[in-house]
């Protein structure tokens, strides 16, 4: 399997050999297979793969969401267990797919954004909460709704509050924005691009949208099969130049309807 | 709609002036309001965002659109029929026979608790009235003219254990059997990945070409509309914004499909911050740029 993790001297995240397996002994699912890859810090690493590729399996260990990996996982230089403290969710935060799924639908967004304060014992909550609904792009006027009375991106933008609002170092995004509009989609991909720039994050972006991923990414990975296919820039995505044939198949296929490329369609599994 | 690009000689399906309406506690909401436009022998796609009406409108055509919603129209025609004049029998007789439709998401549109061949099986002998063993056979058929492999054997599978698109290809295989001229497919491959869903519209293009039926493609995918349909239609707040050649979509006139389009990260575009659409109160209320030609 072909890996060039180079992601220049001391990356801030590291990801070796990472394994997941689900199910027992006799129904083995091997979901991720000997993943390993580098993000430096300030970058925005994509990982792109059609539906049971092992994407979001990736991320949900990284995040500590599953605990049944093996291999290393090191944030800064420190090495990671299964289990995760308070320290490692102040410096890292996850937004997920379903903006209708990810909030609490009887807690108020003051609510849902006050939790992470008051869980890590953080001082001057009002301000805190005030403050990153404006730089979500949303007024104080939202703070005491409920997220049935908000629309799919302004949840999106909640959901992104409530990530930030711990001030953490690295986003893990899961296709946050496959279930908007694609008018949204912009305003959302366009808020955590200027997120990112003015506060210094760093983002591992996972999506099946290769277009999402050469607009928002530095690299990605290309995974099947709970592998890692190929690992390029997005310049080399942008060329068309993937040297795998599977990331050809796929950049093809996302450059929309073809009938003679349809034809020639292989199966990788 | 103009007879420049449908032609009203070779339409199948005309509609004018339909119009959506549900009637709330909180008072009439307009899903669709006064649309116009005809399907011939081709793959017409109707593109909108969340709420503007395009599923509202391929429903209509069925008329399975439930109280309190209300469809009315001044004329739906179908192969020399007005739909909205037949009784509730005879409706039954198109929809699925002459009218068939497929909708996003095979994991709700099939029956968890039959296997795959029964379900094919039964849509054939309630449109024919043949013998199970003719149904089967003609299952097997249109399985494999849906590219699956082994036929056979996927007769005897239960939904739970076939993939996305396969199911989704099994739903388009039950929904040709009866041969029909107009198929209404409501999002049929967004559920799947972008390979599958290559090889899945492949399937319907080829039956486009060769049993020359008429297609209704409800999307909310630009690109994939483009370069899959011969005609768009661009919906907002209810309306038609716009009618253009599939081919000719990114010279789209309308702000709207501008701003749609603008708002798209491309790959063949160098990044930096997405246009964001600003929308305008009159595009509820302006005409259509489809209809400058009328």
């Amino acid at each position: 399997m072909p890996i060039s993790s180079d992601a220049g001297p001391m990356p801030l995240i590291s990801v070796t050999d990472l394994d997941v397996r689900f199910g027992s002994d006799d129904e083995i699912v091997h979901a991720v297979r000997g993943v390993s890859f580098n993000v430096a810090e300030g970058e925005t690493f994509g990982l792109v793969g059609e539906s049971g590729s092992g994407k979001s399996t990736v991320l949900r260990a990284m995040s500590g969401l599953n605990a049944d990996w093996t291999g290393t996982i090191e944030i800064g230089g420190t090495r990671l267990g299964r289990v995760r403290g308070k320290p490692f969710y102040k410096r890292v935060q996850m937004v997920f797919q379903d903006p209708y799924g990810s909030l609490h639908p009887r807690h108020t967004v003051d609510r849902i954004l006050s939790e992470p304060c008051q869980i890590h014992g953080m001082s001057d909550i009002d301000n805190r909460v005030r403050e990153v609904l404006i730089a979500v792009g949303l007024g104080p006027t939202f703070r005491f709704r409920y997220p049935h009375q908000l629309s799919g991106g302004q949840r999106q933008r909640v959901a992104i509050a409530r990530a930030l609002i711990l001030e953490p170092e690295i986003l893990l995004l899961d296709e946050p924005t496959s279930a908007l509009d694609v008018s949204v989609q912009a305003e959302i991909l366009n808020l955590l691009q200027r997120l990112k720039q003015e506060r210094g994050l760093t983002f591992v972006l996972v999506s099946h949208d290769l277009a999402v991923v050469a607009h928002m990414c530095d690299r990605l990975a290309v995974m099947n099969a709970g592998r890692i296919v190929e690992e390029l820039t997005i310049a080399q995505l942008r060329a068309s130049e993937p040297a795998e044939a599977y990331t050809r198949q796929l950049l093809k296929a996302s450059l929309g309807y073809d009938r003679s490329a349809a034809a020639g369609m292989e199966s990788f599994d | 709609m103009s007879g420049a690009n449908g032609g009203k000689d070779g339409a199948l399906l005309t509609v004018e002036d339909l119009s959506v309406r549900f009637h709330t506690r909180t008072g009439i909401v307009d899903a669709v309001r006064n649309i116009s436009f005809s399907v011939g022998r081709e793959k017409v796609g109707i593109v909108g965002e969340s709420g503007s009406g395009k599923t509202m409108t391929g429903r209509s055509v069925l008329r399975l659109i439930r109280p309190p919603g209300e469809i009315t129209a001044k004329r739906m025609e179908f192969d020399g029929q007005d739909l909205l004049k037949l009784s509730e029998k005879q409706m039954r007789d198109i929809r699925g026979d002459r009218i068939s439709m497929v909708m996003q998401d095979p994991k709700y549109s099939l029956n968890p608790v039959m296997t795959i061949g029964e379900q094919i099986a039964e849509a054939y002998r309630v449109h024919t009235g043949a013998s199970s063993r003719d149904a089967k056979t003609r299952a097997v058929e249109m399985l494999a003219a849906v590219k699956i492999r082994d036929p056979e054997r996927v007769l005897s599978l239960y939904p739970h254990e076939v993939s996305g698109g396969m199911g989704q290809r099994i739903m388009i295989a039950m929904m040709l059997i009866p041969d029909p001229d107009l198929m209404i497919a409501d999002e049929p491959t967004s559920a799947l990945d972008v390979t599958v869903q290559m090889q899945v519209l492949a399937i319907i293009d080829d039956l486009v070409t060769k049993r020359g039926m008429g297609l209704m493609f409800v999307s909310h995918d630009l690109n994939l509309v483009a370069s899959f349909c011969d005609r768009v239609i661009i919906m907002y707040a209810g309306q038609i914004v716009e009618t253009c050649k599939a081919s000719e979509l990114d010279q789209a006139q309308h702000p709207y499909t501008r701003g749609l389009l603008n708002s798209l990260p491309r790959l063949d575009r160098e990044p930096g911050p997405l246009p964001v659409l600003e929308r305008q109160e009159s595009w509820k209320t302006e005409p259509g740029v489809d209809a400058y030609f009328k």
